[in-house]
């Protein structure tokens, strides 16, 4: 009974979806309050319906229902508790359900967060909103729904793929979807802006805390992901240039250039047309993403059950939602007037210079990802784009977009002086080319260019962050001020600047040191027997089986001692066999720490207590994550900012007149 | 260029995207016709992955049913394919030979230790070269030829203990019948 409740249920959310799609849009156009006015009940009620009808699949997984098909395959009775309620979103028609649910969620935050919004912008976007939401509704329930019933009703379900059965993947795509799905709010605003022929900087003030939090969902959803993949896969690998990793890496740039973008249409009133079509494709290429992950286009190691016909459904919709509002931009972009005239050589250009490398960086990614459909299509032949190639373009574009941003904070709007800059930044090279030399030396450790490189583009980034908090605490004397500028009006997203840039500044270390000195051997093992590595000794103190709740183990037990013979670590790795699907999986023994990870994890028993081992020592390992955190937070505290909550209707921001103050203060 | 055709220009690189798209819909990524299939073996002669000294060619695959798995250590997809090609070489129904496809040896021999070795012998293609005229898209791929060495059938991606059931032992049972 209840799961038919979820589905009726879902069946009202749609139908309130059509509400929402069409009402207050034609009320907005056609001047009908009442109409306009609709559009606010209508995302609640769609999202209540949303939540019962996922309450319900919750509740078929927590009670084991195996009459729901869905229930049948991915449930089970042994599983633990936390991961019946990961499973509801552990496969293709469940995941669509946490999509849809989280998408009402923003519709539902976007009309009670808006208040101050003009009642006809606000009803257009819930509107377009709506319009998305009719898809994946409508995808659900006629391609995949997760409430099909079976019968005969199985007495045990398939269980959940033992992979996703870890606290790293129950939470990872919600974050993920949480970005994602956030996107669409900056994409739902464009339109309207679109449709009302008003792109100015209120639109861009009003969509940028969405989009920052967006933003931070994705940049957090994508580490979590890439955190999961090191300490699950058993093998310490964090980033493999999958399909799938590439299809959430692609929004994620896009939305990084989006978010810049926007500070620029806030602030100067320039670039108008190029935010708004980066907002347009920042969704876009989220939607794309799901279309390769469930079409079955392309091969990936996480891809969902491939099925043709939802393979077209989600390609007409994509025609539709991407396709329309790129008929749109086109029609309507070009009598966008361009505001806020500039010099060549400002913050603005730079700015501009990261978006394109930002854009250039995905293109490739893009033609990388699709290259394999693309030559199959054509005839000639198949190929596979590999890591190094997606590895290079990275590198080779990179450090060119790390060097515009340790000059970007720095650089005054409309107009800079590249000599004036030269001054400010001279000490700033001159540290990392210095710290680069010294780095790619084999001083400290091996000589590495890589390493060099990496230390020069970090400390470049670190002192012009200095530089730039200097500048801005030039006049401000005593304790008392500087504190009370943390408060100010702006505070948040200069300081959000701050943070986020030195997220990647570590970041770039972590992914330099573990690339170029991490350390790996694969050894079989006696009880007893020692080995060096790294600087550490490492003793296997033999294996012995435990039993999990729904899985048998065998658990190895090694002991590391560092160069003085003091004991580091005892680590504990498994291999462990799920008895439902009897499929093996490693639980790697891990070491944390800021300057090194120790890693084990445990292969294969090779008779006579012996196993084989694989060992790693993975120097800065924890800096990747580290950064994204810092990334991520800097991001939040760029949207809370508090000017974003004063007064959402001041006036839009004055184009030409912007008091120098601002300028040299160097909001980001 | 014309000020509202470049405006289009979104519209159009997504069109063609589209295209793209929907072509690959029809298309299996997993399936790629070899012009291999019916033709004897290409030649091929390099150092074994154990034994940089000796050789291991097509000479070698010769005069009996054979198999050739195309495999590297930077393959994520031959981690999951290496339990089915163990589970193979255990029915002893034939002599898997694996071509050890742009890797470093050391990682190579490692790999085999610490995930057991299913290969009769390892044929080590540090540049490629063999593996181009073999026709490899991308690891891993597996071939089985016949007693004269003509190639049979090609298998793209990783051996499922599916299509092992039902191709690959089928296939290799009926040409070990055949003189």
């Amino acid at each position: 009974m209840i799961p038919e409740l979820g589905n009726f249920a879902l069946i009202l959310a749609l139908c309130l979806a059509v509400v929402l799609a069409t009402v207050p849009m034609i009320g907005s156009l056609t001047n009908t309050p009442g109409w306009v006015a609709l559009a606010r009940p209508a995302a609640l009620g769609q999202f209540t319906f949303l939540l019962i009808s996922f309450g319900c699949l919750v509740n078929a997984f927590l009670t084991n229902d195996f009459s729901v098909l869905y229930v049948a395959q991915h449930g089970n009775t042994q599983l633990p508790t936390i991961y019946k309620v990961s499973a509801v979103w552990g496969a293709h028609e469940g995941s669509l359900l946490l999509w849809a649910l989280i998408l009402g969620t923003w519709t539902v935050a976007v009309s009670l967060f808006s208040r101050k919004l003009p009642a006809e912008l606000l009803a257009r976007v819930l509107s377009v909103m709506g319009m998305i939401s009719i898809g994946f509704i409508s995808f659900m329930l006629f391609t995949s729904n997760p409430f099909d019933r079976v019968f005969p009703v199985p007495l045990e379900g398939g269980d959940l793929n033992p992979l996703l059965q870890d606290f790293g993947l129950a939470i990872h795509p919600p974050m993920l979807y949480m970005g994602y799905v956030g996107l669409s709010v900056a994409f739902s605003f464009a339109i309207a802006a679109l449709i009302g022929g008003k792109l100015d900087a209120a639109w861009a003030r009003w969509s940028r805390p969405w989009t920052l939090i967006a933003w931070v969902f994705l940049t957090i959803g994508i580490a979590l992901g890439s955190w999961w993949a090191y300490y699950e896969l058993g093998w310490g690998g964090w980033w493999f240039w999958d399909p799938v990793e590439n299809a959430s890496f692609m929004p994620w740039l896009v939305a990084t250039a989006l978010i810049h973008s926007l500070a620029v249409t806030e602030k100067r009133g320039a670039f108008k047309r190029w935010t708004v079509l980066l907002a347009l494709l920042a969704f876009s290429l989220s939607l794309l993403g799901t279309f390769l992950v469930r079409s079955g286009v392309l091969t990936s190691v996480h891809s969902f059950a491939a099925d043709p016909e939802r393979g077209l459904f989600i390609l007409v919709f994509l025609c539709i939602v991407i396709g329309g509002s790129l008929m749109l931009y086109a029609w309507r972009a070009p009598d966008v007037t361009s505001g806020g005239k500039f010099d060549l050589f400002c913050r603005e250009t730079l700015l501009l210079g990261n978006n394109v490398l930002l854009i250039v960086i995905t293109a490739f990614i893009l033609l990388g990802t699709l290259a394999p459909l693309i030559y199959d299509a054509m005839g000639w032949g198949k190929i596979s784009v590999g890591f190094p190639w997606f590895t290079a373009m990275f590198v080779i574009f990179s450090p060119f977009l790390v060097v515009l941003m340790g000059m970007g904070p720095l650089a005054r709007w409309k107009k800079q002086d590249p000599g004036a800059l030269a001054r400010q930044l001279r000490m700033g090279l001159l540290l990392s080319i210095a710290g680069g030399v010294l780095f790619a030396l084999p001083l400290f450790h091996e000589g590495s260019i890589w390493i060099g490189l990496a230390v020069a583009l970090s400390l470049w980034l670190l002192s012009s962050l200095v530089l730039s908090l200097r500048q801005r605490f030039k006049y401000r004397k005593g304790l008392a001020s500087v504190l009370k500028d943390f408060g100010a009006r702006g505070s948040g997203s200069y300081y959000g600047m701050i943070i986020a840039h030195l997220g990647v500044a570590i970041f770039i270390i972590g992914i330099t040191y573990v690339t170029q000195f991490e350390v790996e051997q694969d050894i079989r093992m006696s009880p007893g027997q020692t080995v060096e590595l790294a600087g550490h000794t490492f003793r296997f103190d033999g294996a012995k089986a435990v039993q999990g709740p729904n899985y048998r183990a065998d658990q190895g037990t090694i002991r590391v001692f560092n160069s003085d013979g003091k004991e580091v670590a005892i680590l504990s790795p498994e291999k462990r066999i799920y008895t439902v699907q009897t499929r093996p999986m490693t639980e790697a023994g891990i070491d944390p720490g800021l300057m090194r990870d120790i890693y084990v994890s445990l292969g294969e028993t090779l008779g006579n207590g012996d196993w084989s081992l694989r060992l790693y020592y993975k120097p800065f390992v924890r800096w990747i994550w580290l950064g994204c955190i810092l990334m991520g937070l800097g991001g939040l505290l760029a949207a809370v900012d508090r000017r974003y909550r004063m007064a959402a209707l001041r006036k839009p921001a004055a184009a030409p007149g912007v008091p120098d103050r601002l300028a040299t203060e160097g909001r980001g | 260029m014309n000020r509202y055709l470049r405006y289009l220009v979104p519209l159009a690189i997504f069109a063609i995207l589209v295209a793209f798209l929907y072509r690959g819909l029809s298309l299996d990524p997993k399936r790629v016709p070899s012009p291999l299939v019916g033709k004897p073996m290409p030649a091929f002669s390099l150092p074994r992955l154990q034994d940089p000294e000796a050789t291991l060619g097509d000479t070698d695959l010769k005069g009996k049913v054979s198999v050739l798995n195309i495999w590297a250590t930077w393959c994520v997809s031959c981690r999951a394919e290496h339990e089915v090609l163990l589970q193979l070489a255990q029915t002893g129904a034939v002599d898997i030979y694996g071509l050890n496809y742009k890797d470093e040896r050391d990682k190579a021999k490692q790999w085999l230790v610490q995930l057991g070795d299913p290969y009769v012998a390892n044929a080590f293609d540090a540049d490629g070269r063999a593996g181009i005229d073999w026709g490899v898209y991308g690891a891993p791929e597996t071939f089985i030829m016949d007693k004269q060495g003509i190639v049979r059938h090609k298998h793209i991606g990783p051996l499922s203990v599916d299509a092992l059931n039902t191709t690959i032992l089928p296939l290799i049972a009926e040409l070990q019948a055949t003189p």
